[in-house]
Formats: structure tokens, sequence, C-alpha cells
């Protein structure tokens, strides 16, 4: 497809790839999928296929940048290589800066940092494959990570994003409506607290059109949240089964 | 260590004031600091201007080059934005390779010219596939009194205004002038102890727990946002600030930015 030649979008209130335009792309969710980590996550949003995995809380490295009070976050959001069309060079652009800066503020609020001063709490989020929506795929993973590591956590974090296409605003872009489209904004939030630790946006939105977008994002935001917290319950109920059928042999 | 304390105890204070209704200077809650524009202030830029908010300085330069456009989108010029935090500007500025501070200024900076669509980036071009104009778009932060996002996206809409493009330079015949179609304009605000402030001085910046910018055009659309800080906001608080941002964007645009026609 060539800038200029004009894509329908939308048709019959469906998008290209059917879905309607409040509805998620099929998500997936595994935990514990690594077997170093002190926890880790395997999630796919569409066709993104991410894998997050959580160390510590464990001593900060350099001694310099430790926090006397509280646990310093790190976040390191990376995309492999081959995860996009033209090959990825390997290690952090600006891009994945700021994409890792963003992260790590939408956590910042729900981590016990207090809990472990001096320490680190490090989280490593590796895009394997992308299809738009990757930092927010990486957050929902991330957020997983840390429950599987046992982080003290006020609550999960959720992310997805919004956008503009075909002059609609639609739920969670795909690679061509992100592409092509006229926005796309997307948002992290405590799902049970209503209330939002990541948000960006770029395109051109009016006013009214980013209300309904928030709108939009923040209740699919509680859709995600329940699947965070099945996957994490299935998992650990798993866990808790073997060990008993284990004592009771 | 003795600075730590300083610093918790600044922030202290200025939230407790904050919470008396009070702020620095006697300040409305709502009200920027004193601007200032300069414009044309590098001669061998192609643009140029000099911004101050209150004790903020930014100086933002517009150089075009010759080069090549992206694979993906042949027949259009190329932005490049970029900024230095340069020591001079600030105690908590260190020199060596641009960090996660100065990345985010200037991605905040080039979102908003890029939503915006501000620049006609197909004049930019000048043989398809091959030769197009490459803007560099540079933020040299020379004082940081805090709101440096503001300082820098009114510098830069300023400093396209007065842009030339350097045909001259490289044996080019053709219009000199460049295309400025809106202006996309940066509004920062901070929450602290319930209340929205807007343009935070270094300060309040240090005292607030989160922080948004809102970027919009002259048409009132947005073309930019970001939430930075450590602390979550609610849905209320955002709605509200957006539209504080398109009010005081408004006003600002109104007093130092001609629209162009």
């Amino acid at each position: 497809m060539k800038k200029g030649e004009e894509i329908e979008f939308i048709k019959d209130g469906k998008r290209l790839d059917g879905r309607t335009f409040d509805e998620l792309r099929n998500i997936k969710i595994e935990v514990g999928v690594l077997e170093r980590a002190d926890g880790s996550c395997y999630l796919e949003l569409g066709d993104n296929k991410v894998i997050a995995a959580v160390y510590g809380p464990r001593e900060m490295h350099p001694r310099h940048a430790q926090d006397a009070k509280m646990a310093v976050i790190k976040f390191r959001y990376n995309m492999a290589p081959f995860s996009v069309d033209d090959r990825k060079r390997p290690g952090p652009d600006r891009r994945s800066v700021e994409i890792s800066k963003v992260s790590r503020e939408a956590f910042e609020p729900v981590i016990m940092r207090e809990y472990y001063p001096k320490a680190a709490i490090e989280v490593y989020v590796e895009i394997l494959q992308s299809d738009a929506g990757t930092r927010t795929a990486g957050i929902n993973a991330a957020s997983v990570a840390l429950a599987d590591a046992g982080i003290p956590m006020k609550d999960l974090v959720s992310s997805i994003a919004v956008g503009k296409v075909g002059g609609e605003v639609v739920l969670d872009l795909n690679a061509v409506e992100d592409n092509y489209g006229e926005a796309d904004m997307p948002i992290a939030m405590i799902a049970r607290k209503n209330t939002i630790t990541a948000l960006q946006m770029d395109g051109r939105l009016t006013k009214d059109e980013f209300g309904r977008g928030l709108k939009l994002a923040m209740n699919a935001c509680h859709q995600i949240y329940e699947l965070q917290r099945t996957a994490l319950i299935e998992r650990y109920n798993k866990r808790e089964s073997v060990k008993f059928e284990e004592r009771e042999a | 260590m003795g600075l730590e304390i300083m610093d918790d105890v600044r922030k202290d204070s200025v939230r407790n004031r904050i919470s008396e209704g009070y702020r620095e200077g006697d300040r409305d809650f709502r009200e920027y600091r004193e601007i200032s524009i300069e414009k044309d202030v590098a001669m061998k830029a192609e643009g140029s201007a000099r911004v101050k908010i209150g004790n903020t300085d930014v100086l933002v330069g517009v150089k075009l080059d010759l080069g090549e456009p992206f694979s993906d989108s042949p027949a259009v010029g190329v932005i490049i934005t970029n900024a230095e935090l340069v020591p001079l500007a600030s105690p908590e500025f260190e020199s060596g390779p641009p960090n996660e501070k100065s990345i985010q200024l200037a991605r905040v900076v080039d979102r908003g010219i890029r939503g915006s669509e501000t620049v006609d980036l197909e004049k930019l071009c000048i043989v398809e596939g091959e030769k197009v104009w490459i803007m560099f778009i540079d933020i040299h932060v020379l004082d940081n009194g805090g709101n440096l996002v503001d300082a820098a996206a009114l510098g830069a809409i300023a400093a396209l205004q007065n842009a030339r493009v350097p045909n001259e330079r490289y044996d080019l015949t053709g219009d000199d002038t460049l295309s400025v179609r809106d202006t996309p304009l940066a509004v920062t605000m901070v929450e602290i102890e319930g209340n929205i402030l807007v343009d935070p001085d270094c300060n309040e910046e240090n005292a607030a727990t989160s922080k948004l910018t809102v970027i919009s055009n002259a048409d009132g659309s947005l073309s930019g946002l970001q939430k930075s800080g450590s602390d979550s906001m609610t849905e209320e608080t955002i709605l509200e600030m957006v539209e504080i941002g398109i009010e005081k964007a408004g006003e600002i645009r109104e007093k130092f930015l001609k629209t162009p026609s």
C-alpha cells in the first residue's frame, strides 16, 4: 500500500480485520514461562508477541543510582531485530528509550517501592513480533510478570491503545490501522481504582474524540484486567494442586 | 545527602503553600510566568527563536540539509527533532549522550509538529526517491527554570515561522518560503495537593508527582499528549487539563503567533 492510496478502513460498521469499533484483538496470557527470571509472562495481543521478565528486588547497580528511601524500577523495552518488517538495529533507540520511561512510570504508582530501599526491581520486555500496540502489550505482560515475581503491588496495571481510523475512534489498532490512521493513543490504568498511569497521543483528535477514546480505552482495560487476573489465578491454582497431589502421594 | 534533605524541605514547602492557595511570585494557578519570544537570533540557522518563560530560557534553531528520503516515504522530506540538556542549564544536567529526559522532550515537541501536519513535508521533496530536505529542529536549553516542553514547543513553531529554505546555498532554484500551516502549542500542567497548576517552575515540577502536556492546534484539536511522573491521574483531572490546555494555548497563540493565513 502506498501513501495517498485510499484505504477503506471501515466497511459496514466493521474494520479491516472484521472487528467492531470497540473490539479487542485476541489476547493470550501465559504466566511463569521462564526458568531463571523471578517472574515472567508471555503475551499475545493479536499478532503481537511479547515476553516479560522480572528480576528482583535485588541490589541496585550502580550504587550512586540507589534511592535510600525506596526501590528503583528499571524498565527496558526492547524490540528483537526480526520483530518488524525492516530489520531493527539492535539496542536502544530514541523510541524505545521513551517507551521504557513511560512504561516505568506506568508502574511507579502501584509497586510498593518503599518496602525495598536501595534495591532495584528490574523489568525486561522483549518484543518478539510486532503488529502495533507493542508498548501496551509489554505493559500488560510486565504487570503479570511482576505479580508472578511476587513483587508487592497495590494492583495490576492494564494497558491498551485507542486511535482514529477512517474518521472513527476505534479500540486497539492493528499495524495497518496504526500506519495509515489519523491518531494513536496508548493508555495504562489501574483498573480497580479507575486512574490513569500512562497516557500518550500522537496524530490529531478533537477534544470530543479524545474524551470518547479515553472512555473506550478505560473500558477495555477492565476487560484486560480480568484476563490478567484469570491467567494468574489459573497458574497458581495449578501449582497448588500439583503440590497437594504430591503431598497426598 | 545534604542536598537530598534540602530537596525534601523544598518539596514540602511548595506543597504546603499550594494547599494554602499561594503560589511563588503571587501567581495564579492557571497563570503562565512572563513569556517573551525573540525571533531570528541565530544568523547561520534557517530559522530560530529564543523563548523565555520566567527563568526558563530555550533557544531553538532550524537547519535544512539535503539528504535522501526514507525508503517507505520517498516523496516527502524528513523532520528530525533533537534536544540537548547542556550542563550549563542546570545543576541536574550532565554532559554525555542524550538521556530519557532529553529524548522525551524532543519527541513530545516532534509529536506536536508532526501530528498537526504544520510543515508540508511534500514541499520538502526535491527529487522523489532521491533528494529531499532534511529539516533539523534543534532545541538548546540554556536555563532550566521548569517547564521546558512548553518553551521548546513555542520556540520550535516560532523558529519554523521565520525559517527559509536555503535553496541558494545548494545551487537550487525555487521558493524559499517554508509553508507553516498550523501552530501546535504545548501546555504543561501538574497536580499538587489536588490543584491543577499551569506552567510549573522547577520547584513545582519536583514537588509534583504527575504531569500532563497537552498539545493543541489553532482549530482547538489535539495533536499530542504526554503524561509523565510517578503518580496516577483520574479521568476527570485529565479531561479538565485538556480543557485548560486548549484554552491556554489559544491565549499564547493570540498573543505571540500570528496564525498563518
